[in-house]
């Protein structure tokens, strides 16, 4: 197995008086699928913050192939190939697709003394990156991005990453928003990225979608991490009650239940 | 503008100044029904193509913040503190036409700077901070006038600059004409041709995407205040130059005027969307209608009535247009 591209060492993050995450050790390799799971809050945004350089450990280390590093801004970590793709795909609506595709890398040609954007490559070579990841039904570069289903904004999304030479790709909840279908397409794409070697963070609520592609697991409870294991190493019912707090959720709904029956109409 | 190679009805109809132009069609020949041949003539058409080219130099750098989603209002004192600026410099102390020129504009640059920085680094939203500027502007150009000067109307004769700005080309054309011409070209450009307009369109669709993704959203902001700055010192000098005198109030009518002629034009108040044929056409429109009337036999009161409810109609519309763009794909045979 090839070495981590991206690893996590004893990490802590506090802001101010308030602990996030402790003692945090995550290793990303390439070809490989890392799913993070866990309930709200229990600390999976603040990790992805910290890999794409919008927030910096308060102690503890990056490893970045070996090589401890520190990311002044997402640009700056977008630079070391980590892409992060948000829920609704971090486009824009009401963009076409060949110039949202380019955002900040537009392609150009000289008209006489003029340089100009070149359109016609742009849609090219978007409409060419998404049918690549096998969604076909995009083939208009001129299209608004706002007209697409969200399982293709965020194709159009993943698509880009890989484009512009991501090796680390982080995904967070793709799938949350989707219908079945849609999120099927995603995970397909997800699949495919995986395929090409490149190392995916895939953060999600839904265990049957990290099921469906992970091949190595994460499970964040209140900041730390509560379990890590392989694919295969637990069945969907023990994930389940681990993102759910496990026995504690078993407690509180007693507790409820005991509340809701006491409580007179 | 994306020069399509297909043309077609359809292609045409998901374009952001479709509405717009439409918008146009009708005011235009409403005025020409009620308002008679006079109103199509060479004359009746200067009276309202030197209203749009004043209103048109201030309304495309408008147009361009707010479609990188900021508002700038304070050009509403700017245009009279240019006026004043360069009628002081270059009436009251006679001094050589560049420096007022060149001071005018300084002035409306320095501004736009202001607003600039401080919607970058304050978060404040821009209407607020343009707002601010625009009290500070007008509260200083009449201050300083008064001061300096005694009074708040300041007359200034440049001939020798009449040629540049203040002519009329044909006894009837103000060279302003031209200067919005030019304007419409290079902005036309810039927003559409140049790299920098995608950057613009990302900024209104999704700052932190856009800054994300490379963009040096902060210059690009300043940068836009500084032009919308300089547009609107521009147009205050040449109606100095053109009238021979400068008022310290004189431009205040400007703020809902630019607004509304990019918002007819097609723009998304909220930024993203938008074109400068689209803000050309509606500043087009506005002239249209608030000088169409004085063609008519009717009272020119009702000019506001009709701007008003021309600019509902027209933001309605092109909602309807943007929605047909959105949901639009390509038809497809059997799949």
């Amino acid at each position: 197995m090839a070495d981590a591209i991206l690893s996590l060492q004893g990490v802590n993050k506090s802001f101010g008086p308030i602990d996030v995450l402790h003692d945090i050790n995550l290793e990303i390799k390439a070809g490989e699928v890392l799913c993070l799971l866990g309930d709200n809050g229990a600390g999976k945004s603040t990790v992805i913050r910290l890999l794409s350089g919008v927030h910096k450990p308060s102690s503890g280390q990056i490893l970045m192939d070996g090589k401890p590093l520190s990311f002044s801004s997402p640009r700056d970590a977008a630079d070391h190939g980590i892409a992060t793709v948000h829920q609704f795909g971090g486009t824009f609506p009401l963009m076409s697709i060949g110039r949202s595709f380019f955002v900040g890398r537009e392609p150009t040609r000289w008209v006489g003394p003029f340089k100009i954007y070149d359109r016609k490559t742009a849609n090219e070579i978007a409409v060419k990156a998404v049918q690549n990841f096998g969604i076909t039904r995009i083939d208009d570069g001129d299209r608004l991005v706002g007209g697409l289903s969200g399982g293709e904004r965020q194709a159009l999304a993943i698509a880009r990453a890989v484009h512009f030479g991501a090796r680390v790709l982080i995904l967070d909840e793709p799938t949350a928003a989707l219908g079945v279908k849609q999120a099927t397409h995603v995970l397909r794409i997800v699949n495919e990225a995986k395929r090409r070697g490149l190392a995916v963070i895939f953060i999600t609520h839904q265990v049957m979608h990290a099921m469906a592609v992970g091949d190595h697991f994460a499970v964040l409870i209140r900041g730390g991490i509560a379990s890590d294991f392989k694919k295969g190493d637990k069945t969907r019912e023990e994930i389940t009650d681990l993102m759910a707090g496990g026995a504690s959720m078993a407690a509180l709904e007693a507790e409820i239940d005991s509340e809701i029956s006491s409580q007179p109409d | 503008m994306s020069s399509s190679s297909s043309f077609s009805l359809g292609s045409l109809m998901r374009r952001p100044e479709t509405g717009s132009f439409l918008g146009l069609a009708a005011v235009f020949l409403f005025f020409t029904a009620f308002g008679g041949v006079n109103f199509a003539s060479p004359t009746g058409a200067a009276s309202w193509l030197n209203v749009a080219a004043q209103l048109g130099i201030v309304a495309i750098p408008i147009g361009l913040l707010m479609i990188a989603g900021e508002l700038d209002i304070s050009i509403g004192s700017i245009i009279p503190a240019g006026s004043m600026t360069c009628a002081i410099i270059s009436g009251h102390f006679d001094l050589p036409i560049v420096f007022g020129v060149g001071a005018a504009l300084l002035l409306g640059a320095v501004i736009g700077l202001i607003n600039g920085f401080l919607v970058i680094r304050t978060a404040v939203p821009s209407f607020i901070v343009t707002l601010g500027t625009l009290f500070a502007v007008a509260g200083m150009t009449l201050g300083f006038s008064v001061l300096v000067t005694g009074t708040t109307s300041v007359a200034l004769k440049v001939p020798e600059a009449k040629w540049l700005l203040g002519d009329f080309i044909g006894g009837i054309y103000q060279v302003t004409i031209f200067w919005w011409l030019a304007a419409i070209l290079f902005w036309g450009f810039f927003l559409h041709f140049s790299r920098y307009g995608n950057w613009i369109f990302a900024m209104g669709g999704d700052k932190v995407s856009a800054r994300n993704a490379g963009i040096p959203t902060d210059r690009v902001t300043i940068m836009l205040f500084v032009c919308s700055g300089m547009s609107a010192a521009f147009v205050g000098l040449s109606q100095a130059i053109l009238y021979n005198s400068a008022q310290v109030s004189a431009g205040q009518s400007y703020i809902f005027n630019s607004i509304i002629s990019v918002v007819v034009g097609g723009v998304l108040l909220t930024g993203g969307y938008g074109s400068v044929f689209g803000i050309v056409l509606g500043t087009l429109t506005f002239a249209v209608v608030s000088q169409g009337i004085y063609f008519t036999g009717f009272d020119a009161n009702w000019a506001s009535l009709i701007i008003g409810v021309l600019l509902l109609g027209a933001v309605l519309m092109n909602n309807t247009f943007r929605k047909m763009a959105l949901s639009y794909a390509p038809k497809k045979g059997v799949k």
